[in-house]
């Protein structure tokens, strides 16, 4: 008798051409020109950033656009100091959430230009773009977020959204 | 994942939305354990043998399978089987996909080997779809450098040779 | 056993989809509980088929929830399955008896990648999938296996795909098909032999949505319910060598345990990627000569996976909905030639 196989290798690799549907398409094609975009529910008011189209919430198509601005506070975040495969940012830095002004759910970002030891809940900040030469159709558009500079948000102004 | 087409400047109207593609590939390096019976069976295709496993009824599977498809029992005893049989039936392809054991139009064929009573799905380099017929004799072309797998078997071929 | 209805239907199938899931279903859904006189706040369950492997990504029915809103919190499930054995799941929970009604949904973009690729991963991971065998070359097997064994013949599958082509004018978006002949249709050449391309599906981008109701509640939310007189569905065995490819065993006897044998139907909708498994499960549901087969034109001309085994329920139901049919059996598949097969009878009374 042969010595038994324990183990076979058994690779799965499948190739899509995945496409935007028509509310991602109109956020990402305008964030390439520094404008974000995002939809309102007629239902319970709120917005959401990128535009989706319809809301997780209620189950109602949204349909109104709605600019929202590059500044917002960060919620809540993270300090990653574990390197892992395909890791760009150098050790450590702070990935986080961050609702932008006039947005009602969060996006999740990078936030350089800080210490990551000082960075806390409520920090405002401000979107770095990447040159509009190289700016991809993605959230990658925004570099990261750094502090604006203003002072920090009280917790009831943002409570709602963590 | 990468943004393949630029987004238009145009803006979006209902009749003619922009498309944004990009091109993704998912990918997965799995690692099965493959358990006592194909084990022992792709241990054997190693070693360029092959071998099935006798069920309650006396038949013999190829590829063997850890319980009897009948009656749910636990199978184990093995039987070695020739490395030619008998094509029971068989579909042309023309234009191979990547990955497949061909990279030149093949035949899919389920293949009962002698000694076996249930066939095998491979592929038979038989050169052109006129070499191919049900009832056909093919026996296997061993890959030079097995590991331990199915495609230890590289493929089978007529016996006698591709007309 | 509590009587369930089918009480609405709605789909919609392209060759290509412009919009995501979601901006499918939304319309689709919407148009299912209107035709139910339902608000969605009325619905007791809610279950969806889909396919991860099919877009590439995983949990895709966590996304799709956008598309009924789950809050306040749902009852909800999924399965990783045609959405045909969703239907099946809703109507075993209203067998429960403590709700009413049931959505049903189905997604399913077979153009985003490679549906050939991605059904060879459902394969035996082991002696199978390694080969990576594509679906129309195990389709083809078995085609072959039935010529020679002479139960179907290359002219009789060309007549299915003539007929599924002439069944149904094709809706905005739909694949477009030149009507042919069967006679001409054989002097095609074969894709992958025996087949050629008109004996098998398309890949197809779709969705459909059904509402369920139990009781008597469904009679006082529509004129013409589809009521459910028998469903159940069977599976064999994975490996392809210890299955009779000339039969469907697993068919046979869904549609022995769902009441359909021996019964005459006036609609039959069937669910067969390709031509000649059309013939198979004719042959295994015993249908009378006198059947209307396929009236919606069938998976042959419209084929989203996942979608299409639920569309084939529905579009039977919708015959007994708008009274062209007083009785139908459906039949959705799935699985690596006919591996799992679920019977479903439909009656409007």
């Amino acid at each position: 008798m042969s010595e038994p196989i324990r183990k076979i290798e058994a690779p799965v690799r499948l190739e899509f051409t995945v496409e935007a549907g028509r509310a991602l398409t109109r956020f990402l094609s305008s964030i390439v020109e520094e404008r974000i975009v995002g939809r309102r529910c007629p239902e319970c008011t709120k917005v959401y950033v990128p535009a989706r189209s319809s809301c997780p919430t209620c189950g109602v198509p949204m349909s109104e656009d709605v600019t929202v601005a590059d500044t917002g506070t960060l919620t809540t975040f993270c300090i990653v100091n574990v390197p892992f495969e395909g890791q760009t940012m150098k050790l450590p830095y702070v990935y986080g959430a961050i609702v932008l002004d006039g947005a009602d759910l969060p996006i999740l970002h990078l936030v350089q230009g800080i210490p990551a030891n000082e960075v806390r809940m409520g920090l405002r900040v401000k979107a770095e773009w990447t040159p509009p030469e190289e700016r991809p159709a993605s959230l990658e558009a925004i570099r990261w977020f750094t502090p604006s500079g203003e002072p920090d948000a009280p917790f009831d102004a943002y409570k709602e959204h963590l | 994942m990468a943004i393949a087409t630029d987004p238009a400047k145009a803006p979006e109207t209902a009749a003619s939305p922009r498309r944004l593609a990009a091109s993704y590939v998912l990918e997965y390096t799995y690692r099965r354990s493959v358990g006592p019976v194909i084990g022992r069976f792709l241990g054997a295709l190693r070693d360029g043998r092959i071998e099935g496993v006798r069920t309650a009824s006396g038949k013999v599977m190829v590829p063997p399978s850890e319980y009897d498809p009948e009656t749910s029992e636990a199978l184990s005893e093995f039987v070695a089987v020739g490395d030619a049989g008998v094509v029971t039936t068989w579909a042309w392809v023309s234009e191979p996909r990547p990955r497949q054991p061909l990279a030149k139009p093949f035949a899919w064929a389920l293949i009962k080997l002698d000694g076996a009573d249930t066939p095998l799905l491979h592929a038979v380099d038989a050169g052109t779809i006129d070499a191919m017929s049900t009832g056909m004799r093919v026996k296997v072309r061993w890959r030079a450098e097995r590991k331990g797998g199915i495609g230890d078997i590289e493929c089978f071929v007529p016996e006698g040779g591709a007309r | 056993m509590r009587d369930v209805a089918i009480v609405s239907f709605a789909n919609h199938i392209t060759s290509h989809a412009e919009g995501d899931d979601v901006e499918m279903l939304v319309p689709v859904i919407t148009e299912a509980l209107r035709a139910a006189n339902l608000k969605k706040k009325e619905i007791g369950f809610t279950v969806s088929g889909s396919c991860d492997y099919l877009g590439g990504r995983p949990f895709s029915f966590v996304m799709a929830l956008d598309a009924v809103g789950a809050w306040p919190p749902i009852e909800e499930s999924h399965v990783e399955m045609d959405g045909a054995f969703a239907l099946y799941e809703a109507w075993v929970r209203l067998q429960h008896g403590d709700i009413d009604t049931a959505l049903i949904y189905a997604f399913g973009r077979s153009t985003t990648g490679s549906t050939r690729d991605v059904l060879a991963t459902q394969l035996d991971p082991y002696v199978m999938a390694p080969l990576w065998p594509d679906s129309v070359g195990l389709a083809a097997l078995q085609a072959r296996a039935m010529l020679d064994a002479g139960t179907c013949t290359e002219r009789e599958m060309a007549q299915v795909a003539a007929r599924s082509r002439r069944s149904k004018k094709p809706g905005p978006g739909a694949h477009t098909f030149a009507e042919m002949q069967a006679g001409d249709l054989l002097g095609l050449p074969y894709t992958t032999a025996p087949l050629r391309a008109h004996d098998c599906a398309p890949d197809s981008d779709g969705v459909a949505a059904m509402v369920l109701v139990a009781g008597d509640r469904a009679k006082k939310l529509t004129s013409r319910p589809a009521w459910i007189r028998g469903i159940d569905h069977r599976i064999e065995a994975h490996q392809l060598g210890v299955r009779d490819l000339t039969k469907s065993v697993s068919t046979a006897l869904a549609a022995e345990k769902a009441g359909a044998l021996g019964k005459s139907f006036d609609v039959a909708e069937i669910h067969a990627p390709f031509s000649h498994q059309e013939i198979l499960v004719r042959k295994a549901l015993g249908l009378a000569g006198d059947v209307e087969i396929n009236p919606s034109g069938g998976a042959l001309v419209g084929n989203p996976y996942i979608v299409a085994g639920l569309d084939r329920i529905g579009e039977a139901a919708r015959r007994i909905h708008d009274g062209s049919a007083k009785s139908a059996v459906a039949h959705a598949t799935s699985g690596p030639c006919l591996q799992q097969n679920l019977v479903c009878v439909l009656s409007e009374g």
